[in-house]
């Protein structure tokens, strides 16, 4: 039996991974995706407490984390859209360069 | 004497045996392994397109992990949302921005080295807590639980209509609101994406 904490680590490298992607890539569409690995990494988490929780027939982790996928595909669709945007308009996606609201 | 040598044998080598690993585990650290060795790809990897296959490769690993966990719905549904609509989603942003996937420098910026000492102290942090923490290691057998009324389904189909009834019922809300939300985000989307001329 793999037991739960093999999960959490493999999460929390996950959640790490995404983490540094998002704060260290200069490229906008490779910071959503750092997002993205967030999003999955706290998946796996409740998928994985729900799977060993005490109370697996109430079903809540799963809920969980079926929002929060969808919450990820609203959230995909509006920032790869905002990327594009900004693309036509600045010709560029590299969020060091973008410094319209820098005083 | 030569039996209490045999004796101290045999009691050393069953404490020194290694432990058989079973199929689920040697799964679980073939798909763990995968889909970190895809998640550092995601990080750094110099071109923009290799990033995102990486990211479909951890995606794929993930949804590998929830059907190892269970949740079967679940990984269909990482399959059909993340692999294929969001990564398609990416790609396409990826070839629209064109002349973006290798920058002239680095694809990490200046505050990388910062960034990465953080996330190292996250790491170790939620490592050793994870450690620490008395964690129940046995999951319950899905198939002894109290499924209500579809308790005479086969336990997978128990999850999945039962999951279908908590989104009409306790969830009713929360389900309406994330409907809106998404109607909210497509229409935002075309609005925000389309040629203003």
């Amino acid at each position: 039996m793999v037991s739960l904490s093999w999960y959490l680590v493999l999460a929390a490298f996950i959640f790490s991974c995404g983490l540094l992607a998002a704060l260290s890539r200069r490229n906008a569409i490779a910071v959503l995706m750092g997002i993205e690995l967030m999003l999955n990494a706290v998946n796996i988490n409740l998928i994985a407490f729900w799977r060993y929780g005490a109370a697996a027939q109430q079903l809540d982790g799963l809920v969980f984390a079926l929002f929060v996928i969808a919450i990820a595909a609203a959230e995909a669709a509006v920032g790869l859209a905002l990327i594009i945007s900004v693309y036509r308009s600045r010709k560029t996606v590299n969020l060091d360069e973008l410094n319209l609201l820098k005083g | 004497m030569i039996e209490q040598l045999q004796q101290l044998g045999e009691q050393l080598m069953a404490q020194t045996a290694p432990t058989i690993p079973t199929l689920q585990q040697v799964i679980f650290v073939g798909m763990a392994l995968f889909a970190a060795a895809c998640a550092l790809m995601v990080v750094f990897a110099r071109n923009l397109f290799h990033s995102a296959l990486a990211l479909v490769g951890t995606l794929f690993a993930v949804a590998g992990i929830y059907a190892l966990l269970e949740a079967e719905f679940l990984a269909v549904s990482q399959v059909l949302v993340y692999i294929g609509a969001i990564s398609t989603l990416i790609t396409f942003a990826i070839m629209l921005t064109r002349g973006m996937m290798y920058g002239p420098t680095s694809p990490l910026n200046r505050q990388a080295g910062t960034a990465s000492m953080i996330v190292a102290l996250l790491f170790a942090v939620l490592g050793g807590l994870v450690a620490y923490m008395p964690w129940s290691n046995e999951a319950l057998d899905l198939s002894t639980l109290d499924w209500g009324v579809f308790a005479d389904r086969p336990t997978g189909e128990a999850i999945i209509a039962s999951l279908g009834q908590k989104f009409v019922t306790t969830y009713l809300v929360p389900f309406e609101l994330m409907a809106v939300l998404l109607l909210v985000a497509l229409a935002g989307a075309i609005l925000l994406a389309r040629d203003r001329e």
